[in-house]
């Protein structure tokens, strides 16, 4: 007869130790700080932007003058004053728009040379080569549309104006074609070709192979499989995508102000020489301001930061979106 | 007997076909229709009045869709004849983005090397206007200034972005999802609102002066989220096998992370810090709101206006004389000479196989 001799029960315990639980308060204080930026720059722009906000009252949003009044002491008298970002918003939208009608399309189908046509070199090489392009100045953009792209891009509008004048959008009140919102457009559709064609780019390579396989056994062309599986798949993040890039092109600044003809007017004519968005004003603005209407600057950057947020936002929530719903 | 059993194939190996390589013919007709539809560009713009570039290539364009979908169509039908058609639009695509970047690179390189001069890095401008010939004057102090702007901008926003992706790869807390779409909603934010949250937090209330870290610190938010999720993307390459093993060797989590996840992912981290880099050494807009863009040499980035190569550019461009604007491209390529070769460094550091 053997007694058997039951060990004492070993301390299991699930608490982390110190060192892990500072650890995680390390890491997790560092990954809440996007978060505590974000909240800051509101913040900030708000208390610094509010008493533009509260004496314009809507009127920042939909009046398009701007034209600080001084008094005698050479102060800004805020009540006489009129700041109105309309005409910049409508220029934000219309150059973002261009941006994104031009840029989009050419992605997209780029997007689908890469997944579907281009031999693995040539992808390689090509991927590369698109990446590269994102990490491109925006200021090198800006002297290249002003100095090269310019020259042609008006050559292109009077085409436009001479055939397609006939849409309202195309007509010209007074003819003069250079440094138009459609040139910076077309400056800002080179700069979000970048982003839009690797987000499609990925969401397309995530199409299920059996799906297209399946495609091309039943007889489908390349292009039939693409459009029957490909597309209804990658709807969500070609439009999530588009957005991205929508919001990329309503906040970019340097290269709008190099290229464009900034004026201070609501223009819906895009070959027409006149235009401008909220940020290249800001940075135009910002060299003769006086502390008062810096305080409106930041108002209007206040406003450019929500309405990029709010694009952004809902540009992820849609590409999120992507994948998740596999009937389609 | 009615089965037929050729003998031949016994003893001399059929070859494999292979239906998907193009044949002769098909190399044969594809080079056709590239060349009828150049020739008809030329004969078009002959006898028509369209004239000029743009008119060769669109007519060359359309021509070569519809040569190619005629004999698509013609050889196997409508449908191919659709696919090709679309074929061409993609590869046509491509080239559409090729042209630009072809394009810049060429510009700034004929522009750009007209204002190389060998005392274009030992000197600064204090002493050079803008009307000057390109010969005087250099760009010392924007490289010097770019170099230490990049380098604070590195120092604040390399931990808060590693720290980031380490709470979106290892702790995996309640906060993943929110704060995963939240650097996503960083990167959205434009680059002059960064600029304009740095001035009302610091220039206005407290500095009231143009110096260097304020533009560093504006840099560091546009840096962050690119450093963060390409990190994030790097750590969660590395196999969980890894972790599981240090954690049953002992090792708390903290040392797991420190002792072997960060040590595998290493290449994979410093990827993450060029890649932001590269993003942020162009930055034009908030270093024209926050940092004075000085013309001579300044060590100090607290004090005093910084000079740096997009203020370089900036300057160059907005005095608008020749001999500026030609500075300007000058400075462009050397700052895209720069941002290619972090490009290259993060490619090759990024092929490197995860755990080296």
């Amino acid at each position: 007869m053997s007694t058997a001799v039951i060990p004492p029960k070993r301390e299991l315990s699930t608490t982390p130790r110190r060192s892990d639980r500072i650890f995680r308060g390390v890491v997790t204080s560092g990954g809440l700080s996007s978060l505590v930026i974000l909240g800051l720059i509101f913040l900030f722009l708000l208390i610094q932007g509010f008493s533009t906000l509260r004496s314009q009252g809507i009127h920042f949003l939909t009046g398009s003058e701007w034209n600080a009044v001084t008094d005698a002491n050479n102060v800004v008298v805020l009540k006489a004053s009129h700041f109105g970002i309309a005409a910049m918003l409508v220029g934000t939208l219309v150059c973002a728009v261009i941006a994104v009608v031009v840029g989009v399309p050419i992605a997209v189908f780029s997007a689908l040379y890469l997944v579907f046509y281009a031999p693995s070199a040539v992808k390689r090489i090509m991927v590369t080569i698109i990446d590269l392009m994102s990490a491109f100045p925006s200021i090198l953009f800006g002297l290249w549309g002003f100095f090269i792209l310019d020259p042609s891009a008006e050559y292109w509008a009077k085409l436009l104006h001479k055939y397609l004048g006939f849409i309202p959008i195309f007509q010209m009140p007074t003819p003069f074609f250079t440094r138009s919102p459609f040139v910076a457009g077309l400056v800002l559709a080179i700069m979000i070709i970048p982003i839009v064609t690797s987000v499609t780019r990925e969401v397309f390579s995530q199409t299920p192979l059996d799906r297209m396989q399946a495609a091309y056994a039943l007889g489908a062309t390349r292009w039939g499989a693409i459009r029957a599986v490909a597309f209804p798949y990658a709807r969500n993040g070609i439009v999530g995508g588009a957005m991205l890039g929508l919001g990329r092109a309503m906040g970019e600044t340097v290269a709008v102000y190099t290229v464009l003809n900034i004026v201070y007017q609501i223009n819906w004519h895009i070959l027409l020489g006149a235009g401008g968005n909220i940020a290249s004003m800001i940075l135009l603005k910002f060299g003769e301001a006086g502390p008062t209407e810096v305080r409106a600057l930041m108002a209007a950057g206040l406003v450019l930061f929500v309405v990029t947020l709010a694009v952004n936002t809902l540009a992820d929530l849609i590409v999120n979106r992507t994948g998740r719903k596999q009937n389609v | 007997m009615t089965t037929v059993v050729p003998q031949s194939s016994a003893s001399s190996d059929p070859k494999p076909s292979r239906p998907w390589r193009s044949t002769t013919v098909d190399k044969g007709e594809s080079v056709a229709i590239f060349l009828g539809a150049i020739l008809s560009s030329y004969l078009v713009v002959l006898w028509t009045p369209m004239k000029g570039k743009l008119a060769y290539v669109a007519i060359f364009f359309l021509a070569y869709l519809i040569l190619d979908f005629l004999l698509a169509f013609i050889k196997k039908g409508r449908s191919a004849g659709v696919d090709s058609v679309f074929k061409a639009l993609a590869t046509s695509a491509m080239v559409l983005v090729l042209m630009p970047i072809i394009s810049i690179l060429s510009s700034v390189w004929i522009r750009g090397h007209k204002g190389l001069h060998f005392t274009l890095f030992t000197k600064d401008m204090h002493s050079a206007a803008a009307t000057d010939p390109v010969i005087q004057g250099g760009l010392l102090h924007a490289i010097i200034g770019t170099v230490l702007l990049v380098i604070f901008a590195l120092v604040l926003s390399v931990p808060i972005g590693i720290l980031t992706a380490l709470y979106l790869t290892e702790i995996r807390g309640r906060f993943t999802r929110p704060i995963r779409f939240l650097v996503q909603a960083m990167s959205g934010v434009p680059s002059i609102v960064a600029g304009l949250f740095i001035l009302a937090v610091l220039v206005y209330p407290v500095t009231k002066a143009y110096n260097g870290i304020q533009g560093s610190l504006a840099l560091a938010i546009l840096m962050i989220p690119t450093v963060a999720r390409t990190a994030e993307e790097v750590l969660r390459l590395i196999p969980n096998e890894l972790r599981e093993a240090g954690v049953a060797l002992g090792g708390t989590q903290w040392r797991t992370v420190a002792m072997v996840v960060i040590p595998a992912a290493r290449s994979g981290l410093m990827t993450a810090v060029i890649l932001g880099i590269a993003r942020i050494a162009g930055e034009t807009a908030p270093i024209v709101l926050l940092t004075g863009g000085g013309d001579s040499v300044n060590g100090n980035m607290f004090s005093g206006s910084m000079g740096s190569l997009p203020f370089y550019i900036w300057k160059g461009f907005t005095a608008g004389t020749d001999e500026s604007v030609t500075r300007a491209w000058a400075g462009t390529l050397v700052l895209l000479v720069m941002v290619l070769v972090l490009f290259a460094l993060a490619r090759y550091l990024g092929n490197r196989k995860v755990g080296k």
